[in-house]
């Protein structure tokens, strides 16, 4: 198992954005961890990336737990977050060799790595403009190139077609395709729900800190007899609502 | 610990210090405009501005029919309120005083003053029956103001001597002899200054490392520099050695400038290799003190703001501008650690004390006792509460 939830529960004084959650995801699974907002998705994610302690509950990610041996554990992942978080003042190539230098890369593989990467994301021609300079998609790329840069096992992607126009989207799509056909670990946060049902393999949808669906993008169509998965998504955070649970 | 992250760390910071504008004009440009600015009013290029003259006096007429004149022409020398005249026996004497800064001119009255003055007011229209002389006037070079204010006033007195308030501008037998500027080695205000502004460059360390940490986190840069195997030890190594690497470039540039404005402290390179390092380590106290202001504020226009809670305090009570406060202020500036990084500067470049100095090394310990325990209050204050 690449990644395992048990009981999994964080409270922020009387709030609790994570409820006795528990998920098992497999080695080389793309996984989609949907959610309305405000529905823990990010807690979950800080979490397993070792930014927050849990407050109950077990996370391991890549058979390390995430509190005990966060540092072996950080190793293994790549993190894009949700918010672009490059140096402004540095060049694309300087946010990405930053970070390579950050997971201790060779110089060799580090070049070699960046060249790949920056061209499939198209950014080979704009890497030695500062970051500042560039467009909203063009952060939006390189904040995912400064994620994988060291090829980690484990990728959390944080929305991370968020804002970019459909040609963009679908390179990045490409992108990941590829990262899941080369065996990595994907989770990927998205609120585009046609995004999960092109990419993932498995989506979990979180509501209220709970784990309230889980399964193929066509499992969860079919045993909510809905017609995609934003239907299923709906039906699904919408009742709860109706309901007030 | 990872070099390889540490010199990435460093690498990113120094970049940002030299690309980010408003980084650049507090770290570099800010430093070097102040010690232009203070060396050019302060320093030799201005000249320090006394309220009085110190004047040697040689009176050479002592013994001649006439003396009444030269009496009078002291008398009136030492009425003038502007003017301290100091009587010496001999021109050697005079002049080594004035060498070394004691006194700013010297004048010399001609063993012939009274007989020539007598000359005139028995023929003023008579040239020809004029006995000529000439009052020989010595001024100190250092200072521009000596040379122009002294000799009008000596021709002033001279035409009261003469005329009494009643002065025309009639010509005389006796000239003032074209001044002789005597070099002399004077500290000017600049080089009391000069020790202050090396601890007052650094002290916007503050500014700009509470400015740093704050954008990095409203960018969400800490936390994924938190999200990668760097540890925290790491991190803080890298922002010690970027902070002493700018307060290096910092103190270089301030020298250079101070230099280059007439600025020559008289000392070994023990000295200076000394300063340096008091420099630097007061830098990780500025670092401490970023840290504690990033803690504490929500963002970097906010830190920026309460970075000044600890630059007033240190810039004022702890700097040159110290040598112009009271008395309680000045002992309230023992409670900064900017004041001890000046007093040994003020000691290795002023008075001249060598590096084993008692005072030099109690401020090093001061500084560096203080630098380390503002460094790990930073780190750990803003562990707990500031990354988030």
């Amino acid at each position: 198992m690449a990644i395992v939830l048990e009981n999994l529960t964080k409270k922020f004084e009387d709030v609790t954005a994570v409820d006795g959650l528990s998920l098992q995801i497999e080695k080389g699974e793309l996984f989609g961890l949907l959610g309305p907002n405000g529905a823990g998705k990010t807690t979950i994610i800080k979490i397993l990336c070792g930014l927050l302690e849990p407050t109950n509950g077990t996370a391991t990610v890549g058979g390390y737990d995430v509190q005990r041996d966060s540092a072996k554990m950080k190793e293994l992942i790549g993190v894009c977050p949700q918010d672009t978080a490059a140096y402004p003042y540095l060049t694309g190539m300087e946010n990405v060799e930053f970070f390579g230098n950050l997971y201790a890369m060779s110089k060799a593989k580090l070049k070699e790595n960046a060249k790949k990467l920056l061209d499939k994301m198209s950014l080979s021609q704009d890497a030695g403009r500062r970051v500042r300079k560039y467009s909203g998609g063009m952060k939006r790329r390189i904040n995912l190139i400064m994620a994988l840069i060291h090829d980690p096992e484990i990728a959390f992607l944080d929305e991370p077609t968020v804002a970019m126009d459909p040609q963009s989207r679908h390179a990045v799509w490409d992108f990941i395709r590829d990262l899941e056909k080369q065996g990595k670990t994907i989770i990927l946060t998205t609120h585009y729900m046609e995004e999960a049902e092109e990419l993932c393999g498995r989506v979990g949808i979180v509501d209220h800190g709970k784990l309230i669906a889980l399964g193929s993008p066509k499992e969860l169509m079919n045993e909510n007899d809905a017609k995609d998965l934003e239907d299923v998504f709906i039906k699904l955070t919408g009742r709860r609502i109706r309901e007030g649970l | 610990m990872n070099f390889q992250r540490i010199t990435a760390l460093v690498g990113k910071d120094l970049k940002g210090m030299l690309r980010e504008p408003a980084a650049l004009f507090l770290i570099i440009l800010f430093p070097v405009m102040l010690t232009l600015a203070f060396g050019v009013s302060f320093g030799a290029v201005g000249g320090t501005q006394p309220t009085t003259f110190q004047i040697g006096l040689i009176n050479m007429d002592s013994s001649g029919s006439y003396l009444q004149y030269s009496q009078s022409f002291i008398g009136n020398l030492t009425s003038k309120e502007i003017l301290k005249v100091q009587a010496f026996s001999d021109n050697q004497t005079a002049q080594s005083d004035l060498s070394q800064g004691k006194i700013q001119a010297v004048l010399l009255i001609p063993s012939n003053f009274g007989e020539s003055c007598h000359s005139y007011l028995t023929a003023p229209a008579n040239p020809n029956l004029w006995v000529n002389t000439t009052l020989q006037l010595y001024l100190d070079s250092g200072s521009m103001l000596v040379s122009q204010a002294i000799p009008p006033i000596i021709q002033q007195v001279l035409l009261t001597t003469i005329y009494g308030e009643q002065q025309t501008s009639l010509a005389l037998p006796i000239q003032i002899g074209s001044p002789s500027l005597i070099q002399v080695s004077k500290l000017t205000m600049f080089d009391y200054m000069a020790p202050g502004i090396f601890a007052y460059a650094g002290i916007f360390l503050t500014m700009t490392v509470a400015q740093s940490f704050t954008t990095d986190r409203e960018n969400g840069l800490l936390r994924r520099i938190n999200t990668t195997p760097t540890t925290a030890t790491e991190f803080m190594t890298s922002q010690a050695i970027s902070n002493m690497i700018t307060a290096l470039i910092q103190v270089v540039l301030i020298f250079v400038m101070a230099y280059a404005v007439g600025y020559r402290p008289n000392v070994s390179i023990a000295s200076f290799a000394i300063a340096f390092i008091i420099v630097l380590v007061f830098s990780l106290c500025n670092v401490g003190f970023g840290l504690i202001t990033a803690t504490v504020a929500k963002s970097s226009g906010a830190a920026t703001g309460l970075a000044f809670v600890f630059i007033m305090p240190q810039m004022f009570l702890g700097t040159f501008v110290g040598i112009a406060l009271s008395s309680i202020a000045q002992t309230a500036g023992k409670f900064v650690p900017s004041y001890y990084v000046t007093d040994a500067l003020t000691s290795l470049f002023l008075r001249g004390a060598p590096i084993s100095s008692p005072v030099v090394l109690i401020d090093l310990l001061v500084v560096s006792v203080t630098s380390v325990t503002v460094l790990l209050i930073g780190i750990l204050l803003f562990k707990e509460h500031g990354k988030a």
